[in-house]
């Protein structure tokens, strides 16, 4: 096997807060996280909105604001990150696909924006390629921010990493927004990428589109992992997948039953101890309250001691 | 896109110069016709022996008899064929009068605000860049007394200190007494320049730094930002390619928006500094009821307070692709 482009192990990032007056205390945002990202690979990471997703992609790429604290090791190739090497990477080696049309500067053309601080011939080449491989128009070129529609802004930032030329990308919710053809074809983008040998991490929403197109999914829950497959697991059904909370999810697609579980995922600040689903899990026994590692169970990683 | 934002600009803030300027020739008008303001005394001041009929002869002559609405469109008519009256106080044309105030003044007022504009949005971006640090809470300290302090007051301070105290400046005047006019220097204008362009920068030099700073703080903290610098721009790039273009805007805003404050301001500033400009003509109109140069000088100061507004607006319109397109809708 390949050795990882990315392996992020226990991850943990918190939030140092203040709660009114001088009452301060560190609300836990990601704990005891662990994902790795193979070259050629694509590594879907799906969750529910506050799972952590994003702040994870930002963990990596050394973005994280001031009163963030992180813990734990990413590896880059093999090599350790401090923040320093994080800076050094960015842009080059890591490129991010972030969310929204406000991450593009309100005040510069897309143009320009997409080519980035050194344009010369063969960007722009390469910039006028890949806009007419997403259908972007040539005029999108001369456009500012404002006058995009959120597709076309997700389409922008797509080129912007494809352009990079980066050995890892990390695309944060890349496809809302856009209809299914043009979804496919920025998810085709991914793949063709990834066959390039690179390694790209998919954070979406679109459990659906991911199943189809990544090779192996990671599940967050609560700021953390609590299974990490391979994408065919997914597609199979239930039985094949060993986390309750997967199973959960599965269930909950509108082609398999649409059936929601009650409760709801809990808030960083009143973590429960132990598993983190246990308060909604079905198979919760005293032992959950324990600290559960990942354990290997039929090929995949998963987060439940109750997992076989 | 560019061209026609400014044709159609232009003609928008065309129009709205000429109602606005009708406007306030009406009102300044009907308020000068309400006060006790008596013109023909005022014009013969104090010559005692001035009979009654020869009082009412001027009456006559000047139409004072006439109603209202005829007496403004005289005063109009001959507003538009650029006869704004004699000033009854310097007994000139009111025109030459504004023409050679406004020269001493505009020195005065764009060193202050050149001044003001340059060092606020400085100082306003070191604070932004060390937002929350302790440069940026002292900064931020000097800002908020520098904003609560009066203009009259910090002028009387400078006087005290700089000119009684430490001889540095002048008391006064914008040329130094006993020398005949085409023999002073630039050297000694600026000198004579120096405290009261401090006292009028004084006012605006504050807001546009803490303007600038919130602006600026915003702008690191914005999504942006983040993206460029996951894309690998260095804290320098950041702040030329991204910060510096968009805190441009509310520094512009405040700077061409601040024009009705400097003229407000001068207006003090020269009473304290004894300076001969526009500001301090105002006030002597003002006090000896010197009625056409005091409306010659209202429309005068409305055109400028205007034009300060315009440009703000079309350089706003540059910057912002977003305004440019709002205007041409």
């Amino acid at each position: 096997m390949k050795e990882a482009i990315l392996l992020v192990k226990d991850l943990s990032v918190s939030f140092h807060m203040y709660d009114g007056g001088l009452e301060q205390y560190d609300l836990k945002v990601i704990s005891n996280l662990t994902l790795d990202v193979r070259p050629g690979e694509i590594v879907a990471i799906a969750g529910s909105s506050g799972s952590g997703k994003s702040l994870f992609a930002h963990a990596v790429m050394g973005l994280l604001p001031e009163n963030a604290v992180m813990t734990g090791k990413v590896f880059y190739k093999g090599k350790v990150l401090s923040q320093k090497d994080k800076e050094a990477l960015r842009g080059t080696e890591m490129a991010l696909v972030p969310q929204s049309v406000s991450y593009l500067d309100p005040l510069m053309t897309i143009g320009a924006q997409v080519r980035g601080t050194k344009p010369n011939r063969q960007i722009i080449k390469a910039q006028k390629e890949i806009f007419k491989r997403l259908h972007l128009k040539e005029e999108t070129e001369k456009l500012y921010p404002f006058q995009l529609s959120g597709g076309m802004a997700r389409r922008v930032l797509v080129a912007t990493a494809v352009l990079s030329g980066a050995q890892l990308i990390i695309a944060d919710e890349p496809t809302p927004g856009l209809d299914l053809e043009m979804a496919l074809e920025a998810l085709q983008v991914f793949r063709e990428l990834a066959d390039a040998g690179k390694a790209v991490v998919l954070i979406t929403h679109d459990i659906d589109l991911a199943f189809h197109i990544a090779d192996r999914i990671s599940v967050f829950y609560a700021g953390t992992t609590v299974e990490t497959a391979k994408a065919a697991d997914f597609l199979k059904g239930k039985e094949t997948l060993r986390h309750p909370y997967s199973k959960a999810l599965w269930e909950a697609l509108p082609q398999n039953g649409f059936k929601p579980i009650p409760g709801f995922q809990p808030y960083a600040k009143y973590l429960p101890k132990g598993c983190l689903f246990s308060p909604r899990c079905p198979l919760k026994t005293k032992e959950c309250e324990n600290e559960i590692p990942m354990t290997e169970v039929r090929g995949g990683y998963v987060r439940c001691i109750h997992a076989d | 896109m560019k061209k026609k934002y400014y044709l159609k600009c232009t003609g928008k803030y065309l129009f709205r110069m000429i109602t606005l300027l009708i406007a306030v020739s009406v009102i300044s008008f009907v308020l000068v016709s309400l006060s006790p303001v008596d013109p023909v005394q005022q014009y013969v001041g104090a010559v005692p022996n001035v009979s009654v009929e020869q009082r009412a002869k001027i009456a006559e002559y000047w139409g004072l008899n006439d109603p209202p609405v005829e007496r403004f469109f005289a005063w109009a008519g001959s507003v538009l064929h650029g006869d704004f009256g004699v000033s009854l106080l310097y007994r000139r044309p009111v025109l030459d009068i504004i023409v050679e105030k406004f020269g001493a003044s505009l020195a005065l007022m764009m060193t202050a605000w050149i001044f003001s504009g340059v060092l606020g949005f400085a100082i306003g971006c070191v604070m932004g860049l060390f937002n929350g640090r302790w440069l940026d809470k002292i900064l931020k300290k000097v800002c908020f007394v520098m904003c609560s302090i009066p203009t009259f007051w910090i002028g009387i301070v400078f006087l005290m200190v700089f000119s009684v105290m430490l001889g540095w400046f002048p008391f006064g005047m914008s040329v130094p007494k006993g020398v005949p006019a085409d023999e002073v220097t630039i050297l000694q204008r600026i000198h004579h320049l120096v405290l009261p362009a401090l006292t009028l920068s004084f006012l605006s030099f504050a807001n546009v730094a803490l303007h600038t700073r919130e602006k600026l703080v915003d702008v690191l903290e914005s999504d942006y930002v983040l993206f460029a610098k996951a894309r690998g721009e260095s804290k320098w790039s950041v702040l030329k390619r991204h910060g510096l273009r968009n805190i441009l805007l509310p520094a512009v805003t405040m700077q061409f928006g601040s024009f009705s404050e400097l003229f407000g301001g001068s207006v003090l500033a020269e009473n304290i500094f004894s300076y001969p400009g526009l500001g301090a003509a105002v006030s002597a109109a003002g006090m000896y009821s010197d009625v056409p140069l005091l409306l010659g000088i209202t429309l005068f100061s409305t055109l400028f307070v205007f034009v300060g507004n315009m440009l703000a607006n079309i350089i706003y319109g540059i910057v912002d692709p977003q305004i440019r397109e709002g205007c041409i809708k």
